[in-house]
Parts: C-alpha cells; sequence; structure tokens
C-alpha cells in the first residue's frame, strides 16, 4: 500500500541540523483512515511496544500546512507518537480525520495504553474514536457543551476591569 | 431578642473574648489543597514555617470537624460544586481563606475551565495574593484572619456590608500600592456599621500587636 | 427503572409475576453450590430481574467471560485490555457474590490533588477501580495558543508544579528544535543543574507525602526540611520559590548566581547522608516493608501496555530511562546509573525513587565541577532580549526588547515531539507553529495522566488501605494530569 512519508529534521521546517534536531529526527507517516490500524499495528509487531503520546489537532485556522504529496488536508489530524525501546527510536503517524465524519479508529486493542489519551481527544476535540470501550468525557463535566480545543470554541476570557479593549490578548 | 440585643457587661464582655480567643488558637483548616498552592500550603504545615505555633497544624480530612478552609489552587468548572459542598458540610464559625491569585480572581487562567475567584461560590473572608504565596504570606493571611475573629462580635462573623469597612479583608495587599483610592479602610473615629471597632487591633502591615494602634492610612511612614 | 408497561414474558411463564418494585429479583435464593448449576426456570444463578423490557437473566460474576466483563467494565468500571480479566487471579477469599461501590475523593486527606477513585469492594478487596480526573482541567492548552512563548513557560510551568522546570525546559526544547539554534554549553550545564535539583526536590517531597500517606508523619516533616533548602537555593537563583518561569526559549532567564557552587555543595552533602537516614527510617522499618513489598505489582508487558513510564516503568525490570536512552542537554557527557526494579511493587518504585536521588546529587556535582564559562542564553537577535543595562542605553535595545516582550519572536512552521524524562516519567511536548508568535497547538503529554491508567491494573486484588499505598506511589500529580 502506498503510504505518505516525510523524514526532515523537523517536520516541516527549514531548520539547520543542529545537534537537537539530529536528535529529534523523526519519520512521519500519513496513513490514510483506512490504513490507519494496520500501519500502527505494523509498527507494533516491528518493535515499537510503546503508544508514547495520542493528541490531535484542529487545523481550521491553518490549513495551507506543508504535507506531502497525496495527502488530502482535513480539518483534524490525529496525530500518534510510537516508541520503540529495542530500538531506541520514534516515529509520528498523523492521520487525517475530516470534519464532517470525525470518526477515528481507535488503537485500544493495540495498545491499552492509548485509551485515556483517545478520551481526552473526545472531550476536547470531539474526534469519536470507534471500538473505544468508554467513549466518555474525561477532563470536562459530563454535561458540558462543546470541545474547547477546537480553534471557533473561544477561550471564555471574562473582560476584566483593568484591561482595555479585549485585544488578542 | 437574642444574642446580638445583649448590652456587654463584664461577664459576657469577657465570655466573649475567652470564646473569641478560643476559636482563634485552635482554627483547624480543612485539606482543600487543589494545585502548587496546596504544596505551599503544606510547606507551611511543615517545619519551617510552622503552624503549629498557631494551633493549626491538624488538617482535618472530614470538614464536619474543620473550621477554616483554605482554598488553594485553582478551583475548575468541575470542582465548584464539590468546593460548594465541602462548604456546606462544615459546622458554624466557619472562615475561608482564598489563597493565591487563583482561588481569589481566576489568576492568570482567565478561561473557560477556571471559575473566575472562588467568592463566586463561597463567601471570602480573606484573600492572600501570590503565585504561589509564600509560606510568609500565607502566615500574614491567617494572622490577619486570627485578628479578625478576634475583633468581631461573636454573632456577626461577617459584616453586613462587605466591603464598606473591610480593613482586615484587604490583608496581603502590597503596601506599596500607597496612593491608591480609598479601599476601605477604617479611620479612628469614622462611624461604620459598628461591628468594627474604633481602633482595630489589625494593623495593615506586620504582626498584630496586643494594644491597639491609631490605625493609619496607607503611604505614612510608621 | 420504572415498568412503562406489563413487561413481556418471552414465554417463560416464571419470569412474570407481580412484584412491588420493578427491579426485585426474583427466583430461589442462590447458595454458593449451586451458583452455576441451572435453575429451574432454565437460567444459569436462576436470578431474574424484571425490567421494562422483560426479565432479564442475571448471570453470577464468576460465570461471566473475559470478553464479556472487558465490555461491562468499560460503561462504568474499567480495567485495561492488556490483561486477560479473570476473577481467579484475586486470592484473597471472596467473601460474597455481594460488591459495593465506594467514592474517594476528590477531596481526601491523600495529599495527591484532586483524584477521584471509584472502587468496587468485596469486603476490604478492590476489585475494580475508575480514576476520575477532570477536577483541575484548567485548559492550559487552550491558554498556550493565547500566549507568546515566551509567555509560555510561565503556563506550562504550573502543570507539574512539583518539578516545575522539567515542564519548562521541555517547552524550551521544543521551541528550540523548531527554531532551529544552537544552543549555548553553558546554557544547557545551567539547565541541567536546575533540572537535577528539581528531580532531588520532587522525590523528597513524593518521600515525604509517601511517608505520610502510609502513616508516618515524621518523614513528611524530613522531606520538607530538606526541600526547602533546595527552595530557598531556587529562590536565590531564579526568584520563586515554585513555578519559576525560569527556562524559557533560547537559554535560561539569567545567569546563576555568585557563590552557587558552594550552594549546591551544601545541598549535595546535606541531603545525600539524609537519604542515608531516610533509608533507615523507612526500608529499616518491618511496618513500612509489609505496606509496600508484594503491593501493587505488575509486570513488564503490562507496563509497556499502558504506557507506563518513569519509576513506575523501571520497576518492572525495563531499564528505560531518556536520560540514558535518547540524551537530550547533557546527559551524555555525566556519569550516573539508571535505577531498576525487579517485582514492579511499591516497594520497588520508593527504593527507585530513593536512589535516584542518590544519582541525581551524584550528577549534580559533576556538574558542578564540569561547568563552562560562557553565555547563559543564545545570543541570537531575533530569540533573546537584550540584557537590560542596554535598554537605558539604545533605542533600539528599547524597540527589540519590546518587541520580543510585547509581540514575542516568530517561530518557523513545523511541527515537533520533543520528550524529557520528568521525576513521573516521560514528559512529552508536541508542538505545532504556524509561523506566528503563538504556538498554533501545544499538548503536553503529562507522565502522570498516563500512569494513572495503571491505577486500576495495581490496586486489584489488593485492600483498600493498599489502594492508598499504590496511588501514592505512582505519585500522580494532578496539575499535569487534568492541565
Amino acid at each position: 500500500m502506498h503510504l505518505a512519508h516525510a523524514r526532515p529534521g523537523v517536520s516541516g521546517s527549514g531548520g539547520s541540523s543542529t545537534r537537537a534536531s539530529e536528535r529529534n529526527r523523526q519519520e512521519v507517516v500519513f496513513p490514510t483512515r483506512d490504513q490507519y490500524v494496520e500501519v500502527v499495528r505494523a509498527y507494533r509487531d516491528g518493535g515499537f511496544e510503546m503508544c508514547a503520546d495520542l493528541c490531535s489537532v484542529d487545523y481550521l485556522t491553518h490549513p495551507g500546512r506543508r504535507l506531502p504529496e497525496g495527502v488530502a488536508p482535513e480539518r483534524f489530524e490525529v496525530v500518534v507518537n510510537l516508541l520503540s525501546l529495542s530500538q531506541v527510536k520514534r516515529v509520528r503517524v498523523r492521520l487525517q480525520v475530516p470534519e464532517s465524519d470525525s470518526v477515528a479508529p481507535s488503537l485500544f486493542e493495540l495498545y491499552p495504553g492509548v485509551e485515556a489519551m483517545e478520551r481526552e481527544a473526545y472531550d476536547l476535540f470531539g474526534i469519536v474514536f470507534a471500538g473505544h470501550p468508554d467513549m466518555t468525557r474525561i477532563l470536562l463535566p459530563e454535561d458540558w457543551e462543546g470541545h474547547p480545543l477546537r480553534k471557533d470554541y473561544g477561550v471564555g476570557r471574562v473582560p476584566i476591569q483593568f484591561k482595555g479593549a479585549p485585544g488578542p490578548r | 431578642m437574642g444574642l446580638e440585643d445583649l448590652q456587654h457587661n463584664f461577664l459576657t464582655g469577657r465570655l466573649e473574648d475567652l470564646v473569641k480567643w478560643a476559636r482563634t488558637y485552635s482554627m483547624w483548616p480543612a485539606t482543600f489543597g487543589l494545585a502548587c498552592c496546596a504544596i505551599e500550603m503544606m510547606s507551611v504545615g511543615a517545619a519551617d514555617f510552622d503552624l503549629a505555633r498557631f494551633g493549626m497544624e491538624v488538617f482535618r480530612a472530614s470538614p464536619r470537624q474543620a473550621d477554616l478552609m483554605i482554598v488553594a489552587g485553582r478551583v475548575s468548572q468541575k470542582m465548584a460544586p464539590v468546593l460548594r459542598q465541602v462548604y456546606d458540610q462544615m459546622m458554624e464559625p466557619k472562615w475561608v481563606l482564598s489563597m493565591g491569585v487563583c482561588a481569589s480572581t481566576g489568576g492568570m487562567f482567565n478561561n473557560y475551565a477556571i471559575v473566575q475567584g472562588v467568592d463566586q461560590i463561597v463567601p471570602v473572608d480573606v484573600y492572600a495574593p501570590g503565585c504561589p504565596p509564600t509560606p510568609e504570606t500565607l502566615m500574614h493571611a491567617i494572622l490577619t484572619l486570627h485578628e479578625k475573629v478576634r475583633t468581631n462580635e461573636i454573632t456577626r462573623r461577617t459584616p453586613a456590608e462587605p466591603a464598606a469597612s473591610g480593613a482586615v479583608d484587604l490583608a496581603g495587599l502590597a503596601q506599596d500600592q500607597g496612593g491608591d483610592t480609598d479601599d476601605g479602610r477604617t479611620h479612628a473615629g469614622e462611624a461604620t456599621s459598628g461591628w468594627t471597632p474604633d481602633r482595630p487591633d489589625a494593623v495593615h502591615l506586620g504582626t498584630p500587636r496586643r494594644n491597639p494602634v491609631i490605625a493609619r492610612s496607607v503611604g505614612e511612614p510608621l | 427503572m420504572s415498568e412503562a408497561e406489563p413487561p413481556d414474558d418471552h414465554g417463560d411463564p416464571d419470569a412474570h409475576a407481580p412484584s412491588p418494585h420493578p427491579d426485585t429479583v426474583q427466583g430461589p435464593p442462590v447458595s454458593g453450590d449451586d451458583f452455576l448449576s441451572p435453575a429451574p426456570d432454565g437460567t444459569a444463578t436462576g436470578l431474574i430481574v424484571e425490567t421494562s423490557e422483560g426479565g432479564q437473566e442475571l448471570s453470577s460474576r464468576s460465570a461471566t467471560d473475559a470478553g464479556e466483563l472487558r465490555r461491562e467494565v468499560g460503561a462504568v468500571l474499567r480495567l485495561p485490555e492488556g490483561v486477560a480479566i479473570d476473577p481467579s487471579d484475586i486470592d484473597v477469599e471472596r467473601t460474597d457474590d455481594e460488591t459495593m461501590i465506594i467514592n474517594m475523593g476528590p477531596q481526601h486527606p491523600s495529599t495527591h490533588g484532586v483524584l477521584r477513585l471509584m472502587f468496587e469492594l468485596d469486603g476490604e478487596t478492590v476489585l475494580r477501580t475508575k480514576p476520575v480526573i477532570g477536577y483541575l482541567h484548567t485548559g492550559m492548552e487552550k491558554t498556550a495558543e493565547e500566549l507568546t512563548y515566551v509567555q509560555g513557560s510561565t503556563n506550562v510551568t504550573r502543570m507539574d508544579y512539583l518539578s516545575p522546570l522539567h515542564n519548562e525546559l521541555v517547552l524550551s526544547l521544543a521551541v528550540e528544535a523548531l527554531l532551529g539554534v544552537e544552543m549555548p554549553p553553558r546554557s544547557d550545564w545551567i539547565r541541567m543543574l536546575l533540572v537535577e535539583l528539581n528531580r532531588v526536590s520532587s522525590h523528597l517531597m513524593w518521600m515525604a507525602t509517601n511517608g505520610m500517606d502510609l502513616g508516618s508523619t515524621s518523614m513528611m516533616i524530613y522531606g520538607f526540611r530538606e526541600r526547602e533548602m533546595i527552595l530557598a537555593f531556587f529562590e536565590k537563583t531564579t526568584g520563586l520559590r515554585m513555578n519559576h518561569n525560569f527556562i524559557r526559549p533560547g537559554g535560561t532567564a539569567a545567569d546563576l548566581p555568585d557563590g552557587w557552587e558552594d550552594d549546591v555543595t551544601i545541598i549535595c552533602d546535606t541531603v545525600l547522608p539524609r537519604a542515608d537516614e531516610y533509608d533507615e527510617l523507612l526500608t529499616g522499618q518491618p511496618v513500612f516493608r509489609q505496606r509496600t513489598e508484594g503491593i501493587g505489582g505488575l509486570s513488564a508487558e503490562e507496563a509497556l501496555a499502558l504506557s507506563l513510564t518513569g519509576p513506575i516503568l523501571r520497576s518492572t525490570g525495563v531499564p528505560w530511562d531518556l536520560r540514558r536512552a535518547m540524551p537530550y542537554l547533557r546527559y551524555d557527557e555525566v556519569d550516573f546509573d539508571v535505577i531498576v526494579g525487579t517485582y514492579g511493587d511499591n516497594f520497588d518504585r520508593y527504593s527507585i525513587r530513593l536512589n535516584e536521588i542518590r544519582e541525581s546529587i551524584r550528577i549534580i556535582r559533576q556538574i558542578v565541577e564540569k561547568m563552562p564559562a560562557g553565555d547563559y542564553r543564545v545570543q541570537d537577535k531575533k530569540v533573546t532580549p537584550p540584557p537590560r543595562g542596554r535598554i537605558d542605553e539604545s533605542m533600539e535595545a528599547l524597540i527589540h526588547h519590546f518587541k520580543v516582550f510585547t509581540e514575542g519572536f516568530k517561530v518557523p512552521e513545523g511541527e515537533v515531539y520533543i520528550a524529557t524524562e520528568s521525576p513521573r516519567g516521560e514528559l512529552g511536548c508536541y508542538l505545532v507553529s504556524d509561523g506566528s508568535p503563538k504556538p498554533y497547538r501545544m499538548h503536553i503529554r503529562g507522565p502522570s495522566f498516563v500512569n494513572l491508567q495503571g491505577l486500576p491494573l495495581m490496586m486489584r486484588g489488593g485492600l483498600l488501605a493498599d489502594a492508598v499505598a499504590v496511588c501514592s506511589s505512582v505519585d500522580p500529580v494532578m496539575g499535569e494530569v487534568d492541565r
């Protein structure tokens, strides 16, 4: 299957090859939704024992980000960071999730440790992970409406007396 | 008819002093440490800044046994009903000390998740600013609260008009804010709501003194 | 549940008998022996519950299989998937089939912040646990999008408030990776010194609270006493006891004060023998050992499956420490050991943390010897504000300072994930930049957030009192759990 890859020093940037960016070289892959679970399963079987992090990003106000060819940008991205202790390597998997159908497959069967992380992504972004055993809010109260980390959800600033016009900050 | 109408004579005056003294020096805090301020609160309870010398080293886990709730840390929307419930479970007389800027006003987190000031939920007696307040600030706030307890009538714990003569409420404000507008400090002889003595014991800075001092406005030299 | 209509008995004559309460359980009383033998009405246990959808047959807990338990617990109380759920792994006598669900927290005296634990208990034995978090959710990741990179460390530092310098460090490393700047050596060494001191103070704090949770109040006082020494040094260097906002993108906010070598050496010389005292106080005490050995154990496979890191992972025998495996700053130039446990129980975690204090002291001594001279922050005009003294002299410096602190500096577009080893585990920062002075998305991978997933597994089969000990040994800091 064709899988889009990127392998910059730091994804997307033209940073110089300093000590830090040498260390931070990570392979980044961009599977489609159908390939997603299989790709992660292949990594897990290939020695990536731990899923270090799963988070999501809302690219509503930054649609022009750089992506490799063949990857159609969508509003949401689920970013999975896998860690191999035996090979001392990390790999990043970025899945595009459209706004209209914000469902992504869950990695719970492969890595039980993503359970809380996927709940957090659902809570803050509204991305539903199909196959997750307990798709409920984790950080916000159960009856909260809305998904705060989306770009169209305001910060919720209360106007205070000593600040003038409510500017950007 | 009731205790409020009681004119203080020798016996009741002495009794009142005794009761206030007892309440002040055995005020037990309830554990309500939420975030970073909780660590500083624990530091105050530990050896270097000892709270035990004020009789307060027993942090009661059960709110039923506590007098003082030190709200230490940021109160999130999910925690707010819990806070109110714990406050309601405390027995009278009870006091609330809002520790840190997050508890006082929401602090640096002016967003959807944090209650902008715990006084939206419970009535606060003393605010202690800082992020987190150093243990000295917290102790000063506690001592101010002690003064407030000792100079109040036992039957009226919270003032009728909170902002009118809140000399003791504004403890911890930096003293170099001299020149500020009048923020309600009581000057000697001024008619007030009646609960504040004409010469308050509490001074805005430093340790409360045994002998009443004449209240000064901010900015005058000591 | 209320009965809206007469229940449909599905052809089962015994199922539809009048009952005053819709939830009444019918059927013959079940004794321990007939648990699995079929009852007269054909159900496995003979327990029928009347619901609005008809008689529902109840099967006993021992008859449920692993898959069904997984589905069931997913709804209310969860257990991790990686382990086959098998009731026979509990070797405590089951007293009866009735279990009780109790709630601990969010306000409780165990000093781990606002964590709420729901237990399903059989007598004193914990069967299932569900940690409920979110009581300290501060919206820091949202706030980070409104703050510039210079201001970012004020926000991030309040996540893991026991080791604030680690949070600042990981954010600064992420920003510097995106910027592509080369850090001067002294800045790396200063950061390393502060971060290792912070590790010592965090572990001392852990020993204090863990000791108190297990009943040793004097350990609480001792731990705080040492911590005060380190905090005094931090106050001298950074200006604050906690939440320092000192490690910023580009370096540190200021240089170390004069005489820091003496201060740090005094700290090392004091803490090290006292660590031996605590060793004697706790490890030498039979009650402490009984309360921690064999409690809360888990295996390496379980820990890896649940993405646990830090002392928990190392206690199961996996020698994974990011300072050694994927070194950052100058950890490849100092000599230290990675402490590894064997059984994965509370005692292993305790001894790992105690020995990590010793190792950190060792690292700090090497840093004192090896600290180079030089700049404490990178001399890149785009990133670093000018020295304060120059602001009075030069208009250009004033404008530069103004721009850096109000508008911030622009970071090239890109994304990066940087991970460091905090006292609790792998602390990561995933940063997405769109070229503006504010992060587009900043996500902090808090180790405690992930480590809490190990709680249900570690508490299973133990007693309720052990649950407190296990929670304490996982060392969660709710600021980074909830962010």
